[in-house]
């Protein structure tokens, strides 16, 4: 069975600079372009949300030069309410699709999947450049919605209907605005469906000479998984997309009801469902969560096995654990919709398995603590946000507990709490999975190590100062503080605004640890100390092959896998670490029956 | 959806052979000391993994417009039975019969590529492949008449939302369809090259087959629901 298309993924080197650094169909140089797209995009939403901060803190506050940004969202630099929901919803967008899916699973994904199963390529490698190129599209036509019109789109980036759906009446950015949103999403729906298909390939039909599928390190099975989700989730939002566009350009009644009346203006539209796009969204919006952060799992348990020097409790339990998320990850999307008005039954249905769900995402947790328990761990700034990540998904998950109870969830969803929710557990918990699996690869990706002590400083600050950001968002929350207001002047909210001000300074504290990152990555990139091919005594493949990797990955010779992925510190080995790749044999394997 | 062949590595590499090359599948592991050419490959070429995650994704595609018609039919009063243009069945008979046409057409490339050559064998089973290829260009065709029927009626998309179902899931399929035609198109001219692998063809033969089916199921769903 096994014909010459097992090795399609064989090419020769590029020689122009077009295609070996612009339409690149090498896995490494498309993982490396991902990741630039993730760093542009992750800065630009952290600017907004700069812009956000400083207006909620600091509400008379003229931000100069704003009004270069836009003219009629922000006259004499002052933001107008309008204009800080189009930044609050580009600022969601460009974060959960163009950062927290793009760096973890895109970039990172792209770059050591092939070589982690000990392949040369991906199977499809053209589609792999189109994946990147498309995407990239996506996020161009995304940003050029803050030149165009009156700017992007206020809907925030869940994009509700009917608000998404009724065109220009609804407000700055609700018409050619929402059109560009959902085109750039239906493109970047489609970057990443081809991207899952390599992903899957892959991982079930590239891997080398005795790379079973238990073998695989964890980071694999992370995108492996997430790539299935991908496939499934971002093939229902691309549809959603399109019938929201419909909605807008052909006139059609998909998403808004009959005689809808907005600003005194009777609507053309008739019968259309706004639940159906809440439906559709969330079919894809609570995979989208696992989507970011399971690969973020998979690099915690990475990263801290090779500073461990064992292996986690259980390989084969995570990797279940991870599948489970994965599954759980469709059956529970209703418990956005609790508040919708959806069938009381429904909430329940959906209530149950948002508790179930918390059982998987446990047993990883306690797996990664019960691991960490007596280990003597290397402190180094990818162990360090492999810790933090722990820490964050922690903090973050507790509060779903709650959110998980309809009845609870009725009083909370609307405000802060739900905020400072999914930040934590979703958005720097993947964050700081990012930031591990950049400072412990980036010496394979590069050839040069980061400055460590610049790491240990950027992750104390980012640290404590997420936590003086999102930790009093559930306070606000239980506190009443509604959600997406722009100001606070009502009487019981008043007293919020010196926490506001708080969150505001640490927002910007900690955003500029973040540039302490960005520089630390540039300077690095030039003036780093050359790394050695394998810095951190690891086990997996891409630490048996050269630092930067070859075009072909392997070299002259492919690699033959002979052990599981993490063997540390086994007894009678010749040394703390045997890699896959050694045929030494052992006597007491860590090995899972 | 095809695979991408790319010009030979320049240098040789030491690459387990066809016969050796396992990668153990679940857990059919290498021993240290035993015969790695032992090692269980259990992975069909990535080309044929590829169709089916491809095919996945498209059948969630269509599953998610399906449940999008079927939410939308119970939200209003608004929902009006219309007749499908007729010639949508002929349409139908197009896809079925340009399925069993690529069947043989497969079977005959296969027995083309596996037999030996002489010179009453010099004909290149194509014609099939080309017959095929004009049922699928027939069949876009046979749709694009029916859209260009009702749009002389003055039947737009936002006409009602039957209408609005009845040109997404159509046009939707038609543009798969392209895809299916230019798999077709570079399968014959893999073939008249002599460089078509059997892997290619059997995945466009499944894509082009779901086609099929794919209509058939939207034919179903658009006569009972729209």
């Amino acid at each position: 069975m096994h014909d010459m298309s097992a090795h399609a993924a064989e090419h020769a080197a590029p020689t122009s600079f077009i295609r070996q650094h612009v339409f690149s169909i090498d896995h490494k140089v498309i993982g490396k372009q991902y990741y630039a797209l993730a760093l542009l995009a992750a800065l630009v939403g952290m600017g907004l949300s700069w812009l956000m901060r400083l207006h909620l803190g600091f509400g008379s506050l003229a931000i100069p030069g704003l009004h270069l940004l836009s003219k009629t969202g922000a006259p004499g630099d002052l933001m107008t309410p309008e204009y800080y929901l189009q930044l609050m919803t580009m600022h969601g967008t460009i974060m959960v699709f163009f950062v927290l899916t793009t760096a973890p699973f895109a970039a990172f994904g792209n770059f050591f999947l092939p070589i982690q199963t000990g392949a040369e390529d991906m199977p499809f490698p053209h589609f792999n450049m189109m994946s990147f190129w498309i995407t990239f599209c996506g996020f161009l036509v995304l940003v050029t919605s803050f030149f165009v019109g009156d700017g992007p789109t206020l809907g925030g980036w869940t994009q509700y209907a009917p608000l998404s759906a009724i065109g220009s009446v609804g407000g700055p950015g609700q018409g050619l605005g929402v059109v560009l949103w959902a085109s750039a999403i239906a493109l970047f729906c489609i970057g990443q469906l081809l991207g899952s298909l390599n992903f899957i390939t892959t991982t079930l039909d590239m891997r080398t000479k005795g790379m079973s599928l238990m073998r695989l390190p964890l980071t694999a099975w992370g995108w492996f998984i997430t790539s299935v989700m991908g496939l499934t989730a971002f093939a229902v939002l691309m549809p959603a997309c399109i019938l929201l566009i419909l909605d807008h350009v052909a006139g059609t009644s998909f998403f808004v009801s009959s005689n809808e009346v907005i600003n005194d203006q009777i609507l053309p539209h008739s019968g259309g469902s706004t639940l159906l796009w809440q439906h559709l969204f969330w079919f894809f919006g609570h995979p989208e969560v696992y989507i970011a952060i399971v690969p973020g799992m998979g690099i915690v348990s990475h990263v801290l096995i090779t500073n461990m020097r064992k292996p986690m409790l259980s390989h084969r339990v995570l990797i279940y654990s991870m599948g489970a998320l994965a599954i759980l990850s469709y059956m529970v999307y209703g418990h956005h919709m609790f508040v919708s008005g959806m069938n009381p039954l429904s909430s329940l249905v959906f209530s149950f398995p948002t508790l179930v769900i918390t059982i998987p995402s446990t047993i990883i947790v306690l797996i990664w603590l019960g691991s960490l328990y007596g280990s003597k761990l290397r402190i180094n700034s990818a162990s360090l946000f492999a810790l933090g990540f722990i820490s964050m998904f922690i903090s973050g998950g507790v509060s779903g507990f709650f959110l998980a109870q309809p009845s609870i969830d009725i009083m909370l969803h609307a405000t802060y709490f739900v905020v400072g929710h999914f930040h934590l557990v979703m958005g720097v918990a993947a964050m700081f999975g990012i930031f591990a699996g950049t400072y412990f690869w980036f010496p394979k990706m590069v050839g040069r190590m980061m400055n460590e002590t610049l790491g240990k400083v950027h992750f104390w600050l980012s640290f404590v100062g997420a936590y003086c950001i999102f930790m009093p968002f559930h306070y606000l929350g239980i506190a009443g503080n509604v959600r997406r207001y722009q100001a606070f002047t009502d009487d019981y909210l008043i007293h919020l605004i010196p926490v506001h001000k708080f969150i505001t300074v640490a927002a910007l504290v900690t955003g500029f640890a973040q540039l302490i990152f960005v520089y630390n990555l540039i300077h690095s990139y030039f003036k780093g100390a050359p790394a050695s091919d394998n810095p951190w005594e690891g086990t997996s493949l891409e630490w048996s092959t050269a630092t930067p990797p070859p075009h072909n990955n392997f070299g002259d010779k492919m690699p033959v896998v002979y052990h599981d992925p993490y063997e540390y510190s086994v007894e009678g080995a010749s040394s703390d670490f045997v890699m896959q790749t050694s045929p030494e044999q052992l006597k007491n394997p860590h090995e899972e029956k | 959806m095809a695979t991408t062949v790319h010009e030979p590595p320049k240098r040789e590499i030491d690459r387990p052979s066809a016969q050796d090359f396992g990668n153990g599948g679940w857990r059919n592991l290498v021993p240290a000391d035993g015969d790695p050419r032992q090692v269980r490959n259990s992975s069909p070429p990535p080309a044929s993994t590829g169709i089916w995650v491809g095919l996945a994704a498209i059948t969630m595609t269509f599953a998610a417009f399906t449940s999008a018609l079927i939410v939308r039919q119970g939200s209003a009063p608004d929902w009006q039975h219309i007749a499908l243009p007729p010639v949508l069945y002929l349409n139908t008979v197009v896809i079925i019969a340009s399925s069993v046409t690529l069947e043989i057409s497969r079977r005959r490339v296969a027995a083309f590529m596996g037999a030996p050559r002489d010179a009453s064998q010099k004909a290149s089973p194509a014609l099939w492949l080309y017959i095929t290829l004009f049922l699928g260009v027939l069949f876009v065709a046979g749709q694009t008449l029916a859209w260009l029927q009702l749009v002389s009626q003055g039947i737009k998309l936002s006409t009602n939302i039957n209408y609005s179902f009845f040109y997404v899931l159509t046009v939707a399929h038609a543009l798969h369809v392209f895809g299916g035609l230019g798999g077709l198109v570079r399968v014959i001219a893999k073939l008249n090259k002599s460089v078509l692998k059997r892997s290619t063809l059997d995945a466009t033969s499944r894509y082009w087959h779901f086609m099929g089916a794919l209509w058939v199921y939207l034919l179903l769903l658009l006569w009972i629901k729209l």
